[in-house]
């Protein structure tokens, strides 16, 4: 599949728009995966989903063919997405960060019991509930731990794809995974 | 929640669940799970947490999404767009070239021989453009001329073809086959393809 992939960005490179089509075809579930899971919000998703392919087919000629493409695109879709929650300012109340804690807010302070009663829990599609939880988490935590379960990408990846440090990377899954395990473990 | 416990061994289990854990720091927190139940505890929450995010991690894109961002996308080169199209078609875009060549060969041909060129037969004077069939001369086959005029005072037993040019009969002349005269690229290409098409069928004969 990855050669399949280099071929048709050669061929996009060229100019090819029709190849394109299947580079988005490929990737497009995963690139909504990502802006959803950051944004918390089908249209938007959908909205800046669109956009990174726009993007990444504009600058296609700065990607650099020795380069992993998936990496570059899930890049473009993070920033885009980041950009928008800071467009967006939501919350921001709960959103701010709680000093001394590197990023989590006042809603991963909220003890899980009181986030939904257990009638409401049930009716809501699992999906959904769980996607309400990552939105509680501040958004350098959602980045992470939505590439840490899209496709299993390794910390390496996620650290290349983010543009920070690994160690950082660990830090951000380990504290992320261990608010949405609080805010999850009742349901 | 984890009192007694270090923090170490929350570590150890994030390091675990990353696949990040050496076989010793392993042992370490198995061994140490045995014992406390909190920390079982804990670890169970957490490969559970993990699980909720693995299986809710199918989600689809809206139909339509990769024919939303194709039409969004900005026009591609003209040149490319050519190019694609030869290559979905390639047995027209050969014909297409044969018939470029063609014509190009036949415009090509027509437009170089301008030199006077008439077909070897004996005893025919050229004056100028002009050739002449001598009054006391009989011609056995076709007699053809190209780029210049045709006089016969004698005999010619076969056709008579001019190529741009012109026949001055005079009225003693006589021919025996057709007088064909061909002044235009179209009469000419005309002629060509009457001409193979005669052989074809001379062959067939």
């Amino acid at each position: 599949m990855d050669m399949m992939i280099k071929q048709k960005i050669k061929q996009v490179k060229k100019g090819d728009q029709a190849a394109f089509e299947d580079v988005v075809s490929f990737y497009q579930n995963k690139v909504y995966q990502i802006c959803y899971r950051m944004l918390g919000n089908t249209h938007e998703a959908e909205d800046i989903a669109q956009e990174a392919f726009i993007r990444a087919y504009v600058n296609i000629h700065t990607f650099d063919e020795r380069r992993k493409f998936s990496t570059w695109l899930y890049r473009i879709a993070t920033n885009l997405s980041i950009d928008r929650i800071r467009k967006k300012k939501p919350d921001y109340f709960l959103d701010a960060e709680v000093k001394g804690t590197d990023g989590l807010d006042m809603y991963s302070q909220l003890p899980a019991e009181q986030a939904l009663p257990e009638e409401e829990v049930e009716s809501l599609e699992l999906q959904s509930y769980i996607q309400q939880e990552i939105m509680a988490l501040p958004p350098k935590y959602r980045g992470v731990i939505a590439l840490r379960y899209l496709d299993e990408l390794s910390l390496l990846e996620i650290s290349e794809i983010l543009d920070i440090p690994m160690g950082t990377v660990k830090t951000r899954i380990h504290r992320g995974r261990e608010a949405l395990r609080k805010r999850l473990r009742h349901v | 929640m984890l009192v007694n416990c270090d923090k170490e061994i929350v570590r150890l289990m994030h390091e675990y669940l990353d696949g990040h854990l050496a076989k010793t720091e392993e042992n370490k927190l198995r061994s140490h799970l045995q014992s406390c139940e909190a920390c079982q505890k804990h670890f169970h929450e957490l490969k559970r947490t993990v699980a909720m995010l693995k299986s809710s991690s199918d989600i689809q894109a809206p139909v339509n999404f990769t024919a939303n961002v194709m039409e969004g996308l900005p026009q591609e080169k003209k040149r490319v767009g050519y190019m694609r199209w030869f290559k979905a078609h390639p047995i027209i875009t050969a014909a297409a070239i044969f018939f470029l060549f063609m014509m190009s060969g036949i415009f090509s041909a027509w437009n170089q021989d301008s030199q006077l060129s008439v077909s070897k037969q004996k005893n025919l004077v050229i004056q100028d453009d002009t050739v002449i069939v001598p009054e006391d001369v009989v011609v056995d086959g076709d007699l053809i001329v190209k780029n210049g005029d045709v006089k016969i005072e004698g005999e010619v037993k076969g056709d008579v073809v001019i190529i741009n040019g012109e026949p001055l009969l005079a009225s003693a002349g006589q021919v025996s086959g057709d007088l064909k005269e061909v002044n235009q690229v179209f009469d000419w290409i005309w002629y060509h393809i009457k001409e193979v098409t005669e052989n074809v069928f001379s062959i067939g004969k």
